[in-house]
C-alpha cells in the first residue's frame, strides 16, 4: 500500500470538487483530488450543449468547455489529481481514505476533506413501473454516453420520462441525430427543466410536452416495444381509463437524481428529505474536518452555483488546515424550512461566512414574498416555481448575535 | 454412456455436475445464453429447512436432504450460502397453533434444532420485527444463496470435467427408435444420447411431450419481489416468514448474500401460455409491499432499487414430479419443481444418479478418477484484505480499475466473466454482480459494453442484453454518418 498525506483531500472531481481542489489550493495548502472517471469535469463531459458558466464565467460555454476552464486551474494550481481512483472506504475517525488505483491502493491521510461525489440518475428498478423488464430502457445519462462518446444511438424511436433539464436536452438531441421523440411525459402539472429548455428543445422541435402524465407499465421482450402512458391526479395516481400506448423501442429516464452519499452514510448527517449531506454555508458537515458541496449536498439546476459552492468548501477546508482552532468556539445558527418551501441548502449558518440560501419552492406561485426570519431578509417575485432553484445571498452581519435559529418561508403577497 | 441434460437451471446443472463424477458423456442443452436463467434466476433464492413439506413426499425428503448438503456443494463450486437461520413469525394464538403443528412436521421430516421463540426473545433477535409478534418457529439450519450462481458454477466444473455446454440451443424433438430415446433434437443439431434427462423448469411437461412421454401440465405461478438497496443494511437478520397459508409461504422479508434487503412473493396462478409472462404489476407490487410492511414496519421502501417477477412451475398434485420412464427406456422427468427446488436441488442430483440411474435402469456406475469437484469463483477483491487487493493490482492493474461502482466490480472480475463463458450483459451482471448495484448499470454498462465488445472481438452493437433481440444500440449517429 501508498501512503501519502494531504492537507486537504477532495473526493469527486465534477464541477463541485474542481471548484474545491482550486478554492483550497488557492490558499497556499497541498490538495489531492481523487475522481473516479477517465477524466475530471463529471456530468459537465457528457452535457455538450451550451449554457454553463453565465453567471460565473459571464459567458455561455458547453459543458465541456465550461469543465476545460476548470481543469486549467487545476494545473495551474499544480494540483495532483489521481483519475480513475475509486474511493473505497472512509476512515474518518483516523482522517484517512483508501483509493483503488490500477497502480495499487493508496492510503491518503488529510488533516481536512471535501465530498463531492454528485448525484447519480434515479434508476428505472427504483420506480417500480409494472410491467417487462426489455432490453431498451436507459437513464438519460446512459443514453447520453451512447449517443456523445461512442456516436451510436440506442434506438429509433423514443419516449422520455420526466422533464428535468437532462430530459429536455436529450429530446432534442437525439431528434438532432435521427431518433424520433415521440413525446416528453412529466408526472407533474409543470415541466421540471428550466423554461429555456422546454422552449428550445420541444417547442422549437415540436415535441409534445405531456404534463400530469406518467408511464404505467412497459412491454416487450427481449427489447421493448410499448410504453403505456396515462393521466394521473393531484396525488400522482394513474386515473383509469386514460392509459394509452405508445410503440417505441427505447424509453430514457430523467427522473431525478439521487445525492451519491452512501459511502459516507453513518459517519455524516444526512438530510432526511433531500437525502443530501447536511452542511453550514462554509460546506462544513456536522465533522469539524469534513466539507462538502454540489449535488450530493442538494440537486442544483445550475452548474454555477455548484462551481460558488464548491470554492466556498474548498477555501473552508483550508482555513480549517491553517487553523484548526476555528472550530472551537463555532457557532452555528440552524435554518429550518418553513412555509412553501420544498428544498433548503444549507442547514446550519456559520457566521464566519455570508449566508447562501438555495431553495425550492414547493409548488408554482405567484406575487410572493420570501422571508428570512426572524427579520433577517425579504424579497417579493413575482412567480416562482419548483423548477427554478431560487438564490440569495445575505451578508453575515445581516443575521443579529443573539439569532439561534434561521426560517426561511415563502407566503403570497398580503 | 451418453447422457442430455435439457435445462441448465440450479437442478439440471447440478445432474450434470453429479453425473461427471462418473463415467458419463454429458451433453447440457440450454437455450439461454447462460445457465440459471429460467425459474432458478427468480425466486427467494432460500435454502429451507425443511418444515413446510409433508411428510413422505418427495418433496419434504430431498429438501430436508438438500439442506444438509448445501454447505459442501456451496464451497466446492464457490457459491455464497449463509446459514442465516429463519423465523415463521405468529400474530395471534391461532397462529402459534400452527407453528406447533409445523415443529412436528418438521421433526418428522428429520429438521434439526427447531425451536419455539416467544415474543421477547424473538424482538431481541430481530429488533426490527412488527411488535405485535406473538412468537415464532426458529429453524437454524435455513439460509441463503444465490442460485443462479450455483447453476452457472456447477456448469463450469462440469465443463471441466469433461461436460459439453451448449448454450442457445433449442430442444424442438426426439428420435426415439426400439423403444429407446437415440437423439435429441435441437435447433441447431441432433445429439445422440443414451440417456435423456428433462430438467426443462416451466416447460418439462411440454418437453416431456415431445417425447411422448405423460407428464402433469404446468402452469405458472407468479411471484413478485422487491429488493432494497444493501444501504439500507441489515434490516433483518433471517429470513422472515408470516404464518403460511395453504397455498404459498407468505410474502417474506429477507436478508440477500450481497447485503440487500428482498421482500415478496405473493403468488399468482396463471394460464399454462403464460409461462414467459415475467411482467411485474401494479396490484403484485403493492400486495408484497403491505405485506411486507405487516411484519417489518419500518421498511424503507423508497430504498427499492428493482421490482422483478418468477414464476413457479406448479403442477396439480404439487409434490416434485420424477420419473425414470421405460417407455422410451432411459427418459427421467426432473418436473414439477416448485418450492423447495433450490435447496432440494443437491438432492435431486444424486437421486437421479444414485437411484434411477444406478437402480432403476439398472447401469453401473463407474467412477470418473479425473473427477475435480472445485470451481473457482472469480476473485471479488472487495470481499477481502486490503493488502491482497495491493497485491493483485501489482501483478495486473486490471484489479484496481474499478468499473462497478456500486458494488465495487473490477475490470479483472469482468475480464475473468467472459472467459468463464458470459457473452452477453446479463452473462457479466449474473457472474459479478456489476450492473446490480443501487444504480443498475446506469454508470457502468456503457464500460462494461465496450470490454464485452473488445473481448469478444465483436462491434458494440452486437452486444445484447441477453437472448438474441434484446439489442442495446441501432445505429450511428446521424453527424457521425455524414
Ligand atoms: C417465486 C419463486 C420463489 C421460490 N423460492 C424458493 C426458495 O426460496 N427456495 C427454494 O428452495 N426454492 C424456491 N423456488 C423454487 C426454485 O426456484 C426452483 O425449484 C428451481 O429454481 C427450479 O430449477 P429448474 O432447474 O428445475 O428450473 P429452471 O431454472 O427453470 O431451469 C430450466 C431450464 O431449462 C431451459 N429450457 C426450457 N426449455 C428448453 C428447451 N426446449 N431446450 C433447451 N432448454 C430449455 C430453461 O431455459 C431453463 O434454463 C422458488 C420459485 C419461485 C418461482
Amino acid at each position: 500500500m501508498r501512503r501519502v498525506s494531504t492537507n486537504v483531500l477532495v473526493i469527486g472531481g465534477g464541477a463541485a470538487g474542481m471548484a474545491a481542489a482550486v478554492g483550497a489550493a488557492e490558499r497556499g495548502v497541498k490538495v489531492i483530488l481523487v475522481e473516479r472517471d477517465d477524466r475530471t469535469g463529471g456530468v459537465l463531459n457528457q452535457c455538450i450543449h451550451n449554457g454553463f458558466g453565465l453567471h460565473f464565467f459571464r459567458e455561455e460555454l458547453t459543458g465541456p468547455e465550461y469543465a476545460e476552464r476548470f481543469q486549467k486551474m487545476l494545473t495551474e494550481h499544480n494540483i495532483d489529481t489521481i483519475l480513475r481512483g475509486h474511493v473505497w472506504k472512509p476512515l474518518f475517525d483516523e482522517n484517512k481514505v483508501w483509493v483503488i488505483t490500477a497502480s495499487g491502493i493508496w492510503e491518503i491521510s488529510y488533516d481536512a476533506l471535501v465530498v463531492t461525489t454528485g448525484a447519480r440518475e434515479r434508476p428505472f428498478g427504483a420506480l417500480m413501473i409494472p410491467g417487462d423488464r426489455p432490453s431498451g430502457v436507459f437513464t438519460a445519462g446512459l443514453a447520453q454516453r451512447f449517443v456523445n462518446i461512442e456516436n451510436r444511438l440506442p434506438g429509433k424511436r423514443a419516449l422520455i420520462l420526466g422533464s428535468g433539464d437532462i430530459g429536455l436536452i436529450m429530446a432534442r438531441r437525439l431528434t438532432l441525430e435521427g431518433m424520433e421523440v415521440v413525446a416528453v411525459v412529466e408526472r407533474l402539472p409543470y415541466p421540471g427543466g428550466l423554461e429555456r429548455n422546454v422552449q428550445q428543445c420541444l417547442v422549437d422541435f415540436d415535441i409534445p410536452l405531456l404534463l400530469s402524465h406518467t408511464v404505467v407499465r412497459v412491454e416487450g421482450y427481449p427489447r421493448l416495444q410499448k410504453v403505456w402512458i396515462a393521466k394521473v391526479d393531484e396525488k400522482f395516481r394513474p386515473i383509469p381509463g386514460t392509459e394509452t400506448p405508445y410503440e417505441v423501442d427505447t424509453l430514457i429516464l430523467s427522473v431525478g437524481l439521487i445525492p451519491e452519499v452512501e459511502l459516507f452514510e453513518g459517519s455524516l448527517d444526512i438530510h432526511p428529505k433531500s437525502r443530501g449531506i447536511k452542511v453550514a454555508n462554509t460546506g462544513r458537515t456536522n465533522r469539524n474536518n469534513v466539507f462538502a458541496a454540489g449535488n450530493n449536498v442538494v440537486i442544483y439546476d445550475l452548474v454555477d452555483y455548484v462551481s460558488r459552492e464548491g470554492f466556498m468548501a474548498g477555501k473552508h477546508a483550508a482555513m480549517f488546515v491553517e487553523n484548526p482552532d476555528i472550530t472551537k468556539e463555532l457557532k452555528r445558527v440552524p435554518i429550518k424550512t418553513g412555509e412553501n418551501v420544498a428544498v433548503l441548502s444549507p442547514y446550519w449558518f456559520e457566521p464566519v461566512e455570508d449566508l447562501r440560501l438555495y431553495l425550492r419552492v414547493s409548488k408554482p406561485m405567484e406575487d410572493v414574498i420570501l422571508r428570512v426570519k426572524p427579520s433577517i431578509y425579504e424579497k417579493r417575485y413575482e412567480r416562482v416555481a419548483p423548477n427554478e432553484m431560487i438564490s440569495l445571498t445575505i451578508k453575515a452581519d445581516r443575521v443579529s448575535e443573539e439569532t439561534d435559529r434561521i426560517e426561511v418561508e415563502v407566503v403570497t403577497n398580503v | 454412456m451418453k447422457v442430455v441434460v435439457i435445462g441448465a437451471g440450479v437442478v439440471g446443472s447440478l445432474v450434470a455436475r453429479e453425473l461427471v463424477r462418473h463415467d458419463f458423456d454429458v451433453t447440457i442443452v440450454e437455450r439461454m445464453p447462460d445457465p440459471g436463467m429460467g425459474v432458478t434466476r427468480a425466486n427467494s433464492a432460500i435454502v429451507h429447512a425443511g418444515y413446510d413439506d409433508p411428510p413422505g413426499t418427495l418433496r419434504a425428503e430431498l429438501c430436508a436432504m438438500g439442506n444438509s448438503l448445501f454447505q459442501n456443494v456451496c464451497e466446492e463450486l464457490g457459491v455464497e450460502f449463509k446459514r442465516t437461520g429463519s423465523l415463521v413469525v405468529a400474530f395471534n394464538d391461532e397462529e402459534k397453533k400452527r407453528l406447533d403443528r409445523l415443529v412436528k412436521q418438521g421433526e418428522k421430516n428429520g429438521v434439526p434444532n427447531l425451536k419455539l421463540v416467544e415474543r421477547n426473545e424473538l424482538l431481541t433477535m430481530e429488533p426490527h420485527l412488527n411488535p405485535g409478534a406473538v412468537a415464532a418457529l426458529f429453524a437454524p439450519t435455513a439460509g441463503i444463496t444465490e442460485p443462479w450462481m450455483l447453476a452457472i458454477s456447477a456448469v463450469e466444473n462440469a465443463i471441466k470435467n469433461g461436460a459439453k455446454f451448449l448454450p442457445e440451443t433449442e430442444v424442438i424433438g426426439f428420435e426415439t427408435k426400439g423403444g429407446r430415446v437415440r437423439k435429441v433434437i435441437t435447433n441447431s443439431n441432433s445429439i445422440e444420447a443414451d440417456i435423456v434427462i428433462n430438467a426443462a423448469g416451466l416447460f418439462a411437461d411440454e418437453i416431456a411431450e415431445l417425447a411422448g412421454v405423460e407428464h402433469p401440465p404446468i402452469h405458472p405461478r407468479k411471484g413478485e419481489y422487491i429488493l432494497l438497496d444493501k444501504a439500507v443494511g441489515r434490516i433483518v437478520q433471517r429470513v422472515i416468514f408470516p404464518t403460511p397459508s395453504e397455498k404459498s409461504k407468505g410474502v417474506l422479508v429477507l436478508p440477500t448474500v450481497d447485503g440487500g434487503t428482498l421482500l415478496g412473493p405473493n403468488a399468482v396462478d396463471l394460464p399454462r401460455e403464460h409461462k414467459n409472462d415475467l411482467r411485474t404489476t401494479v396490484e403484485g407490487i403493492n400486495e408484497v409491499r403491505e405485506k411486507a410492511l405487516l411484519l417489518v414496519p419500518d421498511l424503507p421502501i423508497h430504498k427499492t432499487i428493482r421490482t422483478f417477477a418468477g414464476l413457479r412451475p406448479e403442477t396439480p398434485q404439487k409434490d416434485f414430479y420424477i420419473t425414470a420412464e421405460m417407455k422410451p427406456w432411459g427418459f427421467i422427468n426432473l418436473g414439477g419443481m416448485r418450492s423447495p427446488g433450490l435447496t432440494a436441488s443437491p438432492a435431486i442430483a444424486r437421486y437421479v444418479v444414485e437411484y434411477l440411474i444406478e437402480e432403476k435402469f439398472g447401469i453401473k456406475l463407474q467412477k470418473n478418477e479425473k473427477f475435480d469437484p472445485v470451481n473457482n469463483r472469480i476473485n471479488h477483491p472487495t470481499a477481502g484484505s486490503v493488502e491482497k487487493w495491493d497485491r493483485l493490482i501489482d501483478e495486473d492493474p486490471s484489479w484496481g480499475r474499478i468499473v462497478c461502482a456500486c458494488n465495487e466490480v473490477t475490470e479483472a472480475e469482468i475480464r475473468e466473466a467472459i472467459k468463464k463463458g458470459a457473452r452477453t450483459l446479463d452473462g457479466v451482471k449474473f457472474r459479478t454482480r456489476a450492473m446490480f448495484g443501487r444504480c443498475q448499470g446506469g454508470f457502468c454498462t456503457f464500460r462494461i459494453m465496450k470490454i464485452l465488445s473488445e473481448q469478444l472481438g465483436v462491434p458494440i452493437e452486437e452486444v445484447k442484453k441477453s437472448v438474441d433481440g434484446s439489442w442495446v444500440l441501432d445505429g450511428h449517429v446521424r453527424s457521425d454518418n455524414t
